[in-house]
């Protein structure tokens, strides 16, 4: 086990190890623009040079001592990357003496020679690494009189990213990205010197369902998302932790949200889970369904139509219908995209409430969509969740019989949450004969306009609570938009616009969307058929679960924070915590 | 303080008590003033035109070939009662970028500056214009059509920023 000396604080590492890896597990950031943890070493930007030395030895083998007592050390006579030189037992390395800050400088001034400085129109301004290094690690002048390098400012290298030629660094970030995870090697650099750009080769583009994570990782703004851009200046959005609703994965995500309308969705790393990335498709697709085509409030079934009603009225009426009805004539339908916190009273309402055995849910499988590196087939974030609290079937219907039941009038009453029957027309033409369909949905479906009671749920960005992966991982994920229920809940990210915002400024008048939690509405019903529960909060919801449900023995929010998420049944030897890698270290939030 | 001591009669003299000599005093101030030159402006009739260094409403500069802004929200962001709202869209034109709403709240500005100090395009610039009146909250607030100036309108402005900025 070799140990080096980082600016006087001594680390034991692991042999084979570079400088800036050892560093970075100990949270030390040596500065860098092309090295990243997940890629191969390129060492080409020069920005992590650091001095490097060994303490020095007498000619009779003892360690050299100044007058003070301290070794002597004899330093290497040029500077080292710290990105590709390994670590050696004794190494002593310095990241801010005056011969690392020069070059650090002097790296800074050639980077910037031929970078537009068009900051004010580019989207990666604020959080920015050439911004960052400018501020921390440079003078801030320029010797170079002569005329800037000018190159193609809008290159469309796939159908989401766009490449401004004149911004990038040539720190090959995207093609090792491109080459080493998305697999795809399309990308590549041509020309020579100060005119090296990037290209795709002829006839390709770079289309892979992962492309859009060389948007992240570019330190510079050369890489844009054909989506976003200009959408918003970075400062303008808040960005929230949230958990990515698309598949079972469950990747990490930020949600960048600006007027009460989220505006961009990027990964957030997770070790465990999904690494530093994300997929195009989620990072295209969802959040638009949570910013257009939304429900609003409860409804009730009067005639051909879906009349407003209070939740108050709406919940009672609920409550009415499902007691009027045998427990077997009741099939409660789960969801595998609701939260746990939800399924879990939706279980408890069942058992104990209305005391029917006929709980389960839909999966909804799309073999094509998955691939080796993230996408799963699993297209709903909750499944295993779903099934450890009890929402799977026990006896008698089942989702493998339901359609027959409600054929023959032995299934009367249908109580589902969260869900969508687009793919199964199957039971959708069962659904629209049953006498009472409630339905919770956050955006209109051919099954909210079959429903008698319909009540509109929070999506899960509006939502607080957790969502079990694939690998059975609970995560936590916190609500990030604001709707007319969550609109005070405590710790709620705020830009500086959403927090000054006054009833007459027309920046701050976003929707607030009338819609409530699964676990909510569920409670309302509940106590309308004299449950008497009294959950504030989806953490005392979370609580219960967590005492109730074997897997989630121990568990609670604060630990899900802490540890980025808690395997079932592993809370008392949960994973390490690890140094979590961030490129960008001024991104707001 | 002795009340008793602090009387009308022993602040005042005699010729004062009487009060007749003071007012001819007054009076005779009065005349004086008749006589000099008047400072009055007839306003609204006449108008004040005031110097390139004035900080009346900010505008935008509009030159031959459309606006100088280029959205990049920074005078939204420095503005200390965050007056200016600015929504970015992409164009074809050289610069890229340009503002699809550029909206500044009259009741909210504080004629601070700011916005002309952070510009980098010299886009916005603060104006003569010290007359605004509204009679609701809907119309202080002045999008791109109030706000864009042509620039022949602003050169005195845009010379006191050279020479002074």
């Amino acid at each position: 086990m070799p140990q080096i000396t980082i600016d006087g604080q001594r680390i034991e590492t692991s042999a084979g190890k570079t400088i800036i890896e050892a560093a970075q597990e100990n949270g030390i950031t040596i500065p860098h623009f092309c090295w990243h943890p997940a890629l191969s070493v390129s060492g080409n930007c020069r920005m992590c040079l650091v001095n490097t030395g060994f303490p020095r030895k007498a000619p009779d083998g003892t360690f050299e001592r100044d007058a003070d007592g301290n070794n002597v050390i004899g330093w290497g006579p040029k500077l080292s990357i710290a990105c590709a030189t390994p670590v050696a037992d004794g190494m002593v390395i310095d990241t801010q003496g005056d011969k690392t800050e020069h070059a650090q400088n002097a790296v800074m001034e050639f980077l910037l020679i031929n970078h537009p400085l068009d900051c004010p129109i580019c989207d990666e301004a604020g959080q920015c690494k050439l911004q960052e290094y400018e501020f921390l690690h440079s003078k801030g002048k320029s010797r170079f009189d002569e005329k800037k390098n000018h190159k193609d400012k809008r290159v469309p290298l796939g159908p989401n990213v766009m490449f401004d030629a004149e911004r990038c660094i040539s720190c090959s970030r995207c093609i090792r990205f491109a080459d080493e995870v998305a697999t795809q090697p399309v990308l590549t650099f041509v020309d020579r010197g100060d005119h090296v750009t990037i290209e795709t080769f002829p006839g390709t583009q770079f289309d892979s369902p992962y492309s859009m994570n060389v948007i992240d990782i570019c330190p510079v703004g050369a890489l844009t998302s054909i989506d976003f851009r200009f959408t918003s200046r970075v400062w303008e959005m808040s960005f929230t932790d949230s958990i990515c609703p698309g598949c079972s994965r469950g990747c990490n995500i930020k949600v960048g949200v600006r007027n009460n309308e989220i505006l961009r969705l990027e990964p957030r790393t997770n070790m465990h889970v999904n690494t530093y990335w994300m997929c195009d498709d989620a990072r295209l697709n969802q959040y638009k369904f949570v910013n257009e085509n939304r429900l609003s409030g409860a409804m009730i079934r009067s005639g051909n139509t879906l009349v407003p009603a209070t939740w108050e009225i709406a919940a009672e009426k609920a409550a009415k219908l499902l007691h009027s009805y045998k427990p077997s004539e009741i099939m409660i339908l789960g969801s595998a995209r609701a939260t746990n916190e939800d399924n879990f009273l939706l279980s408890r309402l069942s058992h104990k409430i209305l005391k029917t055995t006929h709980i389960d849910f839909l999966h909804h499988t799309d073999n094509d969509f998955a691939d080796k590196l993230l996408r799963t087939s699993d297209r709903t974030a909750n499944a295993h969740g779903a099934m450890e609290i009890g929402i799977k079937q026990h006896h008698g219907v089942s989702m493998d019989n339901l359609v027959e039941k409600i054929k023959n009038h032995s299934i009367k009453a249908v109580y589902v949450i969260d869900e969508h029957v687009a793919d199964n027309p199957e039971l959708a033409n069962a659904l629209s004969l049953v006498e009472c369909l409630i339905v919770h949905a956050s955006n209109p479906t051919s099954l909210t306009i079959m429903a008698h009671v319909l009540f509109a749920t929070s999506t899960y960005a509006e939502t607080e609570g957790t969502f079990t992966n694939m690998n059975k991982r609970v995560q936590y994920l916190m609500p990030a938009v604001a709707t007319l229920d969550n609109e005070r809940i405590a710790g709620l990210e705020m830009s500086r616009w959403d927090k000054f915002g006054a009833r007459n400024d027309r920046w701050s008048q976003g929707v607030r969307r009338d819609c409530k939690p699964g676990w909510e509405i569920i409670q309302l019903i509940a106590n309308h058929l004299g449950a008497g529960w009294h959950f504030s909060d989806a953490e005392s919801v979370f609580k219960e679960l967590s005492i109730d449900v074997k897997g989630f023995h121990g568990m609670s929010y604060e630990l899900l924070q802490e540890y980025q998420g808690i395997t079932l049944g592993t809370t008392d030897h949960s994973d390490v915590k690890a140094v979590v890698y961030e490129s960008h270290i001024f991104k707001p939030n | 303080m002795n009340v008793e001591k602090n009387t009308e009669k022993n602040r005042l003299n005699f010729w004062e008590r009487i009060y007749l000599p003071e007012i001819a005093r007054g009076l005779g101030l009065t005349f004086k003033q008749m006589l000099k030159p008047k400072m009055t402006r007839q306003y609204p009739e006449e108008k004040w035109e005031p110097t390139g260094s004035y900080r009346g409403r900010p505008v935008l500069v509009l030159e031959e070939d459309g606006e100088r802004c280029v959205a990049c929200s920074l005078c939204s962001r420095v503005c200390p009662a965050l007056a200016i709202e600015v929504q970015a869209g992409e164009t074809t034109k050289e610069k890229e970028r340009y503002p699809v709403k550029f909206e500044i709240n009259m009741l909210r500005c504080i004629y601070c500056g700011f916005c002309e100090e952070v510009c980098p395009e010299e886009a916005i610039i603060m104006s003569k214009d010290y007359e605004l009146i509204f009679t609701n909250q809907e119309d202080a607030i002045l999008g791109k059509d109030k706000l864009l100036i042509p620039i022949a309108q602003l050169q005195d402005r845009l010379e006191f920023l050279r020479q002074y900025r």
